[in-house]
């Protein structure tokens, strides 16, 4: 597999353009600027309540910006209907923090859910089941479809969220705290799936974290198809990676993996653990 | 003062809206017959004994009480009028409301809170399903149907409960009762009995809808929206059947 150019010609895949949101009366979002560019990894760190979950649900339009923008596939989505945004959204995967599968369905039944209920994807009924299996390959967890979410351990349920994600080949995940709460084993596990949907697909990302040791992986190692493991990659043509850093909905930082670590910003450098 | 009043109106606004858009997804595909099937054996063939039960003892008692006071006027042989009549256009339908309220509206309003809470009806909108449509129409319309047929069945065994004192106690005839049971009734009072359910089901499945799409704060606030709506549910009962009672008093022959 050929290394992607780290320099994309094309438009963003996400921008989002002074964008200020909250609920009630507080903004939580305050005028946030970034993009996310082709087959580019945009890492957001941020203590818990720095408003990056809630980023992530206004870049699909779950939460509605009060003021700025979002484009989305060069599409302005601020000002779509709820109908209009179903068809946005199947071109994103979204995996929630704590996994959010429907509690009341099977494995397979929440993997086939995107399948059979986004309308902009048509699926045939008899090509549902090999690709929720594929899917669930792709995680490790293809002896689970029958069942129930609560049967699950908290790392497993995450991998099938991935599943479920990935499994109508958006061209833009979004990853919400993957690794929050998980052990160091099942945390590498997860972020060597997102390292492998970026390699295999060529997707983009946006990943939320607190732990700088995932952003080190996704920044540095790629997915090797041959023996399934991650290997180092050289600087040059290693993957696109962005670093962001939240604090209280605003953007305090935004740069490349040296710039991070370069950075004298108290708050930034309490992210940054240098790799020994 | 204002600000006082801005909360509730707001809430007001919200539940409206919520009822508006669950009303257009009637005309709206996709239908999910599946869910409107499964949440009718929940609330209507789930509430069955416990309708049953409450029924049952409301017709007993009430021909208990009305027995024994109608002997002072030497009009014991009445009594089954007197039940039916309240029990189909009072007691029933408000009884089997309350019942329903307290078991489905908390029972709607902690499946959909839950759900709320962790991420779920997020997940559903992401994955393009509009939670009204898939959640919220799918109880009214089970609702709207099977609280009706509940009460209907309520009076039924209220009636069949005044008849079983009203004979071993009473001792009346039972084609007597069953007779002055049936003729008590205009079409109007057998109207009132199955219009206010129909009502009343828009209340409780509504209402544990809003309250559950609307949670915060974790399992504490799921806990919060079950009490709120049942109470809210059971108070808008009650209130819906002053008003009801009022108009098909005003609409009756003098």
């Amino acid at each position: 597999m050929m290394p992607q150019e780290p320099e994309q010609n094309e438009g963003p895949v996400l921008r989002f353009d002074g964008l200020t949101t909250g609920f009630d009366e507080a903004p939580v979002l305050k005028n946030v600027s970034f993009e996310v560019g082709k087959g580019q990894t945009g890492i957001i760190f941020g203590a818990a309540g720095s408003g990056k979950s809630v980023l992530l649900k206004t870049a699909i339009g779950l939460v509605k910006a009060w003021s700025g923008k979002v484009q989305l596939f060069d599409q302005d989505i601020t000002g779509l209907s709820e109908e209009q945004l179903f068809d946005v959204r199947s071109k994103v995967g979204i995996a929630f923090q704590e996994s959010a599968l429907f509690d009341s369905l099977t494995i397979e039944q929440n993997v086939a859910y995107p399948l059979l209920n986004q309308k902009a994807v048509k699926w045939e009924p008899k090509d549902v089941r090999p690709r929720v299996k594929e899917a669930l390959e792709f995680v490790e967890l293809g002896q689970t479809l029958k069942k129930f979410p609560s049967e699950l351990s908290g790392g497993m349920r995450r991998r099938a969220a991935i599943a479920r994600a990935v499994v109508t080949k958006p061209p833009l995940l979004l990853y919400d705290s993957p690794t929050a709460g998980l052990d160091p084993i099942t945390a590498h596990t997860i972020i060597s799936l997102i390292i492998k949907e970026r390699d295999v697909d060529s997707t983009s990302a946006l990943v939320v974290t607190h732990r700088y040791q995932d952003a080190n992986l996704i920044a540095n190692f790629r997915y090797n198809p041959d023996n399934g493991q991650l290997v180092g990659a050289p600087e040059e043509t290693g993957p696109s990676t962005k670093f962001m850093v939240m604090r209280e909905g605003s953007l305090i930082f935004h740069g490349s993996q040296q710039d991070i670590e370069a950075s004298t910003d108290e708050y930034v450098q309490k992210f940054v653990k240098r790799p020994d | 003062m204002l600000d006082i009043l801005k909360g509730p109106i707001l809430a007001l606004q919200e539940f409206f809206q919520l009822t508006g858009s669950a009303m257009r997804n009637l005309w709206r595909q996709p239908h999910y017959t599946d869910d409107i099937l499964l949440q009718m054996d929940s609330i209507g063939v789930g509430s069955l004994p416990i309708v049953a039960l409450t029924g049952f003892f409301s017709g007993a008692v009430m021909a208990l009480q009305l027995g024994s006071t109608l002997a002072q006027y030497g009009q014991t042989g009445r009594t089954g009028e007197v039940v039916s009549l309240i029990l189909v256009t009072q007691l029933g339908p408000v009884l089997t409301g309350l019942l329903v309220a307290g078991r489905n509206s908390s029972g709607i309003a902690s499946e959909l809170g839950s759900m709320k809470v962790t991420e779920q009806i997020d997940a559903m909108r992401a994955l393009g399903t509009d939670p009204v449509q898939k959640l919220v129409t799918p109880r009214m319309i089970a609702t709207a149907v099977m609280l009706p047929c509940l009460t209907v069945l309520a009076d039924f065994i209220g009636m069949f409960g005044g008849f079983i004192i009203a004979y071993y106690i009473y001792g009346l005839d039972p084609q007597q009762y069953w007779s002055t049971t049936w003729r008590s009734l205009a079409w109007r009072d057998v109207l009132q009995g199955v219009v206010k359910p129909f009502v009343f089901s828009f209340a409780v499945s509504l209402i544990g809808c809003y309250y559950g799409l609307r949670t915060t704060g974790g399992t504490q606030g799921v806990g919060r929206a079950t009490t709120q709506a049942v109470v809210a549910a059971s108070v808008t009962i009650f209130f819906l059947t002053f008003f009801l009672t009022q108009i098909f008093v005003s609409q009756a022959p003098a």
